[in-house]
């Protein structure tokens, strides 16, 4: 999961600027610099902290000339680059189809894949194409910790998509970690994995959106683990890459790389599978909605006109954090996940390295009134999501007959 | 980090440019990195970059003075750092 791009570092620091870059971004682009794109919420694994709570397909997804559509509408406002996830998305039977088609038509594709259809003739396709790039998810270095939260088997197809890509020669494809309070340890076992396949490791936090609001408390980092991340991050310069995901712990000393800045409706936003337009991937709620793609006037129109998105261009009052030393680093970090641990947007992170996240989430907690935002979508699938404490007692209960055909298998009906 | 502004110079055939209010915004599609042109006149260097044989006389082309060549080079070095720029032979020039 992505949600801002990569920067090399700043072209021109000594050629007199208008502005810092930063405030003219916060009033944000014409067009997205990249967005994510769900493609489907269909997916053969169900990770404990799904951001988008995916498991079954949707049956108003876009359709093929729906996806063409939309393309066609990146390709005019130059958007540079798609990252396409889900869901699974390479179990939509015309995925190849649409890659090529935007690749054809001038934007980049990453897409994020947990590696199930990564065979080595698909490693060699990929390889072979310059404008595609491929992100595999793990969560854990170990087969223990990364199936604990997105399933059984799931370490062993990731790695063996990597050997893959490798093989084929793919070099520099990404090998995308969610940090959790169970895998911080891991992080040099993280970066040796990379280094084997000839992989570039990307770090990107936790969030608690979507089923990620339900294990968030036993799996973001403690405070001390968040100390021991930066640490690490600032050691590894640029070599790891975080797509601006931790600019709420620049507020222990020097920035990070990147914009540090929520690119929120600025220079980011999510299309979901059924078109639907979100601020950020991570705020999968009616409250962030800024229309569909299938609305007159289509994306470009949501992306300039939609009242929201407007909204979230307003340069940032700071709120609370103003009077804070250190809001001009961590600018009150993550609207995402101040929203759904139910604090208010301008108010400190949740995981506020200075502590005040803490506080509120305690004053909060000591007024039951005060309700969390529970996720307005929800594709789940109807069994029990894979334990995060380990094994599973087997039962032996009745089997309920799937009442219809996308209640067996997200892949059902995609002849996969 | 060096820069010979005497030479031929191009934006790298895998750049893609979006001209900015403030600027540009530049995407390399082989590194996957994003940069930035901060105001309009180094952006019209850039641009210019194959249509001269040399960066100097890019930059002199849109009116940048002695004394505001040594911040333009240091933009530009960093910009060939990143290979956002690449040196091009004469013969490939468009003149």
């Amino acid at each position: 999961m992505t949600l801002a791009p990569d920067i090399a570092p700043p072209a021109e620091p000594t050629v007199t600027a208008p502005g810092k870059l930063t405030d003219l971004f916060q009033l944000g682009l014409d067009a997205p610099i990249c967005l994510t794109w769900e493609l489907t919420y269909a997916c053969n694994l169900s990770c404990v902290h799904c951001l988008s709570s995916s498991g079954r397909r949707d049956p108003r997804e876009l359709s093929t000339d729906e996806c063409k559509a939309v393309i066609d509408t990146l390709q005019r406002m130059q958007v540079f680059y798609v990252n396409i996830g889900g869901g699974e998305p390479t179990v939509r039977p015309d995925f190849w189809e649409l890659v090529d088609y935007a690749t054809e038509h001038q934007v980049g594709v990453k897409f994020s894949t947990n590696g199930v259809k990564i065979t080595p003739a698909v490693a060699a396709r990929l390889a072979a194409s310059d404008y595609v790039d491929v992100q595999i998810s793990l969560d854990g270095a170990t087969a223990a910790v990364n199936d604990a939260v997105r399933g059984a088997g799931s370490y062993a197809t990731a790695m063996r998509a990597m050997a893959n890509l490798a093989a084929a020669g793919f070099r520099g494809f990404k090998l995308s970690v969610v940090m959790t309070r169970q895998n911080i340890p891991q992080l040099d076992e993280f970066k040796a994995i990379a280094d084997r396949y000839g992989a570039q490791l990307r770090l990107t936090r936790l969030r608690p959106s979507g089923r990620g609001a339900d294990v968030w408390d036993e799996l973001h980092p403690l405070p001390a683990q968040q100390k021991q991340l930066y640490d690490w991050l600032v050691s590894r310069d640029e070599q790891v890459l975080t797509g601006d995901s931790f600019f709420h712990l620049s507020a222990f000393g020097s920035a990070l790389p990147g914009l540090n800045l929520c690119g929120a409706g600025r220079v980011v936003c999510l299309i979901d599978p059924v078109g639907d337009v979100y601020a950020c991937p991570f705020a999968i709620h009616e409250n962030f909605l800024a229309g569909n793609v299938r609305d007159a006037g289509g994306f470009d129109t949501v992306w300039k006109t939609s009242e929201l998105f407007q909204d979230l261009r307003k340069p940032d009052t700071g709120g609370a954090c103003k009077s804070c030393g250190f809001y001009d680093s961590c600018r009150g970090g993550c609207m995402a996940a101040k929203f759904f641990t139910g604090l208010p947007m301008d108010g400190p992170d949740p995981e506020c390295v200075q502590g005040y996240g803490e506080q509120a989430l305690a004053a909060a907690g000591a007024t039951t009134a005060v309700a969390v935002p529970r996720p307005s979508v929800d594709h789940s699938h109807r069994t029990s999501p894979a334990s995060p404490r380990g094994p599973v007692p087997v039962m032996i209960t009745p089997r309920r007959p799937p009442s219809h055909d996308c209640d067996e298998s997200p892949l059902a009906g995609f002849g996969a | 980090m060096s820069f010979d502004l005497d030479r031929a110079w191009q934006v790298h055939p895998q750049v893609s440019m979006r001209p900015e209010p403030f600027g540009a915004l530049l995407y390399h599609f082989g590194t996957r990195r994003l940069s930035f042109l901060k105001n309009q006149r180094v952006l019209a260097v850039v641009r210019s970059l194959s249509d001269h044989p040399s960066a100097r006389a890019a930059c002199h082309a849109v009116g940048v003075t002695e004394a505001e060549l040594p911040a333009y080079e240091r933009a530009l070095a960093v910009l060939a750092d990143s290979t956002m720029i690449s040196e091009r032979t004469l013969h490939d020039s468009r003149s």
